[in-house]
């Protein structure tokens, strides 16, 4: 599959996620998540910028209980929860802040 | 998914690991498919022997042969709660090496202000043998 | 000759049997997997010091630095090449043996 952004293609999995890391830029997962009819805030940016962090450190994106967790330790308890993860990203936290990061579907998703 | 696992019983799985980490992609694949299983809040243990020993040696740096350094992933092993490592000291001594050459994995305790525990436990042959014959799904790379 | 071997010593005989058939004054190359017997203080020790007696052992700095071995773990004797160094012992030998 192939991903249109400003007259650029970029190759994607099945399910949308970029085949290449390197391909990434903050304006692909705007238009990532425009199509997905998501406005990126700065609330979730701190979730894709957090992701790509640990991808960095880990070679891993973290499955949804293992995200909820880290994040509760970085930015407190009050965002480290399904609650406000899901509100942020209804498609699944893990599944759909790791697409707009630029990373593979996580591990431990089916 | 979770909810149907969780009001199930809970089994003991122990991953094996007995193959070097770079010479054949074994060592990659186990440890992802011990990582998907204790995403499903199973009880998941992982033992290292023989050359699989090789895998949490310190100061691995894959960039010289253009593979991915999976070696950095084995330190979520406690995000994912896998709470015992277990490397057989044999193996270990056999191949000139000791714990200081082992990377220092930790769990952090959540409920504990995120205090760092080890999670490698060094183990004699005669205790492997009890940890193998005592879990219930034994699955090996 | 120039002898290879790419397989982890406690998991295959590879090693063993090129120190076993490998004649003195030939050249034996350790990569990918076979960098673990240079390891000092390993049951392997005693075959790589009978090698380094007549012989010369290379182990490929690639392999080393992916597996996360220093150079201080390695048997005192054994020198360490980089690809350009595998290549041109190749070139300098005109038979290679790779015991797989």
């Amino acid at each position: 599959m192939t991903l249109e952004i400003n007259g650029q293609s970029f190759e994607t999995d099945e399910e949308g996620y970029l085949a290449n890391l390197s391909d990434w830029s903050a304006e692909l997962a705007e238009a990532m998540a425009q199509q997905d009819g998501c406005d990126l805030t700065e609330n979730h940016w701190e979730v894709v910028n957090f992701l790509r962090e640990y991808y960095d450190e880990y070679q891993i994106a973290p499955a949804v209980r293992v995200l909820t967790k880290a994040i509760g330790k970085r930015l407190g308890k009050d965002k480290g929860n399904s609650r406000y993860l899901y509100e942020l990203f209804p498609y699944g936290p893990a599944k759909q802040a790791c697409k707009y990061a630029g990373l593979p579907k996580p591990t431990g998703c089916v | 998914m979770s909810e149907e696992l969780q009001s199930g019983i809970v089994k003991k799985f122990l991953y094996i690991n007995r193959r070097a980490p770079h010479g054949t992609n074994y060592a990659q694949e186990g440890l992802e498919v011990a990582l998907i299983g204790a995403a499903f809040d199973q009880d998941v243990a992982m033992a290292y022997l023989d050359d699989g020993v090789f895998q949490l040696k310190t100061g691995q740096d894959t960039k010289t042969i253009g593979t991915k350094n999976f070696s950095a992933t084995y330190r979520v092993l406690g995000d994912y709660d896998v709470k015992r490592v277990y490397v057989e000291r044999e193996s270990l001594e056999c191949r000139g090496l000791s714990e200081g050459d082992l990377m220092p994995l930790v769990y952090e305790d959540e409920d504990n202000d995120w205090e760092e525990k080890p999670l490698i436990h060094i183990v004699s042959a005669e205790e492997m043998q009890q940890i193998i014959d005592e879990s219930d799904v034994l699955i090996n790379f | 000759m120039l002898h290879i071997v790419n397989k982890s010593p406690f998991e295959k005989n590879s090693l063993e049997s090129c120190a076993r058939l490998s004649k003195s004054g030939s050249c034996i190359l350790l990569i990918e997997d076979g960098v673990y017997g240079a390891l000092v203080d390993s049951e392997t020790n005693e075959m790589i010091q009978s090698c380094l007696r007549d012989r010369s052992v290379y182990v490929l700095g690639e392999d080393i630095q992916a597996r996360g071995i220093q150079r201080e773990q390695l048997v005192m004797g054994i020198e360490v090449v980089d690809y350009a160094g595998f290549v041109k012992l190749t070139v300098e030998h005109d038979k290679v043996q790779s015991w797989l």
